[in-house]
């Protein structure tokens, strides 16, 4: 897809490429710098990869005082900066400028601290989501947000992202699981957050900063909030033969006080793909399946279950199927977390992320069906259903100019129905290039132009993550109607 | 009434039912605006676990419709207002009910958020009007979203000095059909804080824990309680019934070595619950109370310490992580050793009551470093730049 404008690299700054690649050989090791351009690929792109753009140079710190240095020198020569972890972001999040620098914190990747009586772990933002949980595991803890990158994606790129992921429903997102926060500002302040603590009294900048796409400042340490681990958790899998039972029978389980720590739902184009990648038995025979996990002792569960079933059972389920073994529960959630890489497999595609409210779910799988269909697209949805988010994922081949142009369209067309049906553009993924222009189709010029405001605060000249989350229309006129 | 007050620059007081006006820094304003007649419930969907309400509606009214579908506010909302009652019961300054929009104005959390969360946690969309007069929003009606800044969550413990919230949404939760707790009595401070972190670190989810000095215990409400003249200690199980026996019986049996341990049944427990949330314990009058949160395994290390400069009563809920501390009267309300303490430890203090000459002679929130409070000024001058809108309730000058 190439639909979507970036943001124009400044001639000054580009003549100004070798003197500025200069001074920051006086300023890093020849290990913290990348400048040779096979080297600079590598950062070119992030998981939206039908955009691309050649950094200037790229810095790996280890250091958040390497990180301030690095930042003094970028506001003094007024570089832009784009704050890199894993580069897994499928909104175009960690995509650079040509005329910026890339800032990967690859190298800040340690646990700093573990405190099991206090419950948290302090890391550098360049471990992965995944590390976090690794590193607590034989002590019977786990970090709860678990998006399906996990292995992959950096605490870093979570806090940018606020990301989620399928067990969220229980234990929240990113930003219900920080304590605490170590930013590095554009001034160079090292600046701490929050603590070990819970709630301090007064101005909370933990929400503001997660989820801000790296706009704000360079978030280098973070104390993370950790979780016994629950005793036993298993999977029951029930089948529809409409998706409207299959979100009724959502609406129903949560109307009925149970809370599963996740509903997930696919419909039957990514129950294939799932199935074949995985062979974790899912049903081929329907057209919605939803996988609702609980957690417990072995006899809480079964009683949950029993409680789940009798639900279902309202719904007319054309299968229910509980997980008989830890095997089995580790094939289903191995074919729910690889879907976007199993579909992958079949086609290129892209995938949305909008929310909607859960009681307009049919609706919405109805008209997302009729929008990719007038479109000519094919489309599989897989989605957090307890949350409402949604991942329809829209098929097309990218060598087919035509059919990207269209493919983009349909996504701006499905997300346009999440907003219009009170939902939101995106509930994980962030907004990035991607859905920057579509902005304006959930906020008015009121409520951007006050969080324009407080990206100010953080960064006034605007060097942060540059051309990412405002429509690039609302930015201009808001910087020039300030400077 | 804003934009007015701004082309007259003069400062409005921002208040609900002014429930919280004897908290924090005393002000000056030239007028007052009330959020108390947007009241009422705008949206809620049981199916969803969403509600929206205007600003003003009464807190009470939005947990008594929650309840008659078997849902709740997870964070359990802290009413630490009620410390501000006269002897006689009656209100010192304010005008009840608390309002839903003072409640996430200043993220009054209860005993819940050790588990579930905090008021700021739930809130998922705000309708505010900022200090130029400006209406905008922030997030929405469904709980995942990225979209853009979270500015809603964001002005949840600003006590109006940045917005004044007009429509909250949140995120509510399905209320455990049953519930109970143990009761260890009378565990010196530190044990009770690792018996409390114990019981966190086990896949029980304990919704509250609580260990009060005997001098709180009196204070209770439940005479049998009140009576016993010894620290308590206690941790709630919420779940359905037989998840509740078995988890309580599971940890009885590892906090056997803690001493004798007693059981709160379903209303029991309840009643129990209410009065912490409800700051029973915290005595009426002026004595000067702090409110501390730390690393819970830190605490006990900054009590002795502060033990060695003067005496003090001590609450802590979170398992340790959130104390109430009340502190022998005196001119500055014990800010100087506090602070002196503090500096110490990785901590956040703020002076929650005192007279109000103390809390206008002392910093009542925690000072923070230059760093951050030129953020702090950086949003001020983004939302309210004429200082309009609370000034001065947080921070001198902002």
């Amino acid at each position: 897809m190439s639909g979507i404008s970036v943001i124009k690299p400044r001639s000054d700054v580009l003549k100004r490429q070798d003197e500025i690649v200069s001074s920051l050989k006086g300023l890093l090791s020849a290990r913290s710098l990348v400048i040779d351009e096979a080297g600079r690929r590598a950062f070119e792109t992030d998981a939206l990869t039908a955009y691309k753009r050649l950094p200037l140079a790229v810095a790996l710190p280890q250091s958040s005082e390497e990180v301030a240095d690095i930042l003094c020198f970028c506001k003094s020569n007024d570089l832009r900066v784009v704050a890199r972890g894993a580069g897994t972001s499928l909104s175009g999040g960690a995509l650079p400028a040509e005329d910026s620098l890339v800032l990967g914190l690859s190298r800040m990747n340690r646990v700093l601290e573990v405190n099991l009586e206090s419950r948290y772990i302090r890391v550098q933002t360049g471990i992965t989501n995944l590390g976090v949980s690794n590193a607590v595991a034989a002590s019977g803890f786990h970090y709860a947000p678990d998006p399906s990158s996990q292995l992959a994606c950096t605490i870093g790129g979570n806090v940018g992202m606020n990301s989620g992921g399928a067990h969220c429903l229980k234990y929240g997102v990113t930003v219900n699981n920080i304590l605490g926060l170590k930013m590095v500002t554009m001034n160079g302040d090292i600046i701490e957050f929050g603590g070990a603590h819970l709630d301090g009294a007064g101005y909370d900048f933990l929400p503001l900063i997660i989820g801000s796409e790296g706009q704000f400042g360079i978030v280098t340490e973070a104390t993370l909030r950790i979780l016994p681990k629950a005793e036993n958790a298993r999977p029951m899998m029930i089948g529809f033969q409409s998706s409207e039972a299959a979100g009724a029978c959502v609406s129903a389980i949560i109307a009925s006080g149970v809370l599963p720590v996740a509903i997930e739902f696919m419909d039957r184009p990514a129950i294939k793909v799932c199935e074949e990648f995985a062979q974790a038995g899912y049903p081929l025979d329907v057209e919605a399946l939803l996988i609702v996990e609980v957690e417990g002792s072995k006899s809480e569960i079964e009683a949950l279950l029993k409680k789940l079933e009798d639900i279902a059972l309202q719904h007319d389920p054309s299968v229910i199927k509980l997980s008989q073994s830890e095997e089995e529960t580790a094939a289903i959630w191995k074919g729910r977390k690889a879907a976007f890489g199993a579909i992958g497999r079949l086609a290129d595609y892209y995938c949305m992320d909008g929310v909607i409210p859960l009681s307009t779910l049919p609706d919405a799988l109805n008209r997302i069906s009729e929008i990719c269909r007038k479109h000519n697209l094919r489309v599989a949805n897989i989605f957090h259903a307890g949350d409402g988010n949604l991942h329809p994922l829209i098929m097309y081949n990218a060598n087919d100019a035509d059919e990207k142009i269209r493919a983009e369209r349909c996504g701006e067309e499905v997300l346009e129905l999440c907003v219009d049906l009170g939902g939101c553009l995106t509930g994980e993924h962030g907004v990035g290039i991607e859905k920057r222009e579509l902005m304006l189709a959930q906020f008015n010029s009121a409520d951007l132009i006050q969080q324009m405001r407080v990206k100010s605060v953080f960064d006034p000249d605007w060097l942060l993550n540059p051309g990412k989350v405002f429509p690039l229309e609302t930015q201009e006129s808001y910087l020039s109607s300030v400077r | 009434m804003i934009v007015q007050a701004g082309e007259q620059g003069l400062p409005l007081e921002i208040c609900g039912s002014r429930t919280k006006r004897c908290i924090g820094r005393p002000m000056q304003t030239a007028g007052r605006l009330s959020t108390r007649g947007l009241s009422g419930i705008t949206l809620y969907e049981p199916t969803e676990l969403v509600l929206s309400a205007k600003a003003g509606t009464p807190l009470d009214e939005i947990e008594a419709l929650l309840d008659e579908s078997g849902q709740e506010l997870a964070f359990e909302p802290n009413r630490w207002e009620n410390m501000m009652l006269t002897p006689a019961g009656a209100p010192a300054s304010g005008e009840a009910p608390a309002t839903i929009g003072g409640i996430f104005a200043t993220n009054s959390s209860g005993p819940r958020r050790v588990l579930r969360g905090s008021a700021r946690d739930h809130l998922i969309g705000v309708r505010a009007v900022n200090g130029l007069g400006e209406i905008f929003k922030s997030g929405g009606r469904v709980m995942k979203n990225v979209t853009g800044y979270d500015l809603s969550r964001g002005l949840a413990g600003t006590w109006g000095t940045l917005a004044a919230l007009t429509e909250v949404t949140m995120k509510v939760m399905p209320k455990a059909p049953d519930t109970a707790s143990i009761i260890i009595l009378n565990l010196p401070d530190e044990a009770a804080v690792n018996a409390m972190c114990a019981a966190m670190k086990l896949p029980y989810e304990v919704s509250g824990t609580v260990h009060l000095p005997a001098e709180f215990v009196t204070r209770l409400s439940n005479p049998d309680i009140a009576q016993l003249g010894v620290s308590i200690t206690a941790m709630r199980i919420e779940n359905f019934p037989a998840a509740v026996s078995r988890r309580i019986a599971e940890l009885r049996e590892r906090l056997k070595p803690c001493g004798e341990i007693y059981q709160l049944d379903h209303d029991r427990s309840r009643g129990f619950w209410t009065d912490i949330r409800n700051m029973s314990f915290i005595g009426r009058g002026d004595v000067p109370v702090w409110r501390i949160s730390i690393a819970p395994d830190r605490a006990p290390g900054l009590v002795r310490t502060l033990r060695n400069h003067t005496d003090c009563h001590i609450a802590y809920e979170w398992s340790g992580g959130l104390m109430w501390l009340e502190l022998p009267p005196s001119t500055d309300a014990g800010a100087t050793i506090i602070r002196r303490v503090i500096a110490e430890f990785e901590a956040d203090a703020m002076l929650v009551r005192a007279g109000q000459s103390a809390r206008a002679a002392v910093e009542v929130f925690h000072p923070l470093t230059d760093a951050n409070m030129a953020l702090i000024r950086g949003m001020k001058e983004a939302f309210d730049p004429k200082r309009i809108l609370n000034p001065g309730r947080i921070h001198a000058g902002i």
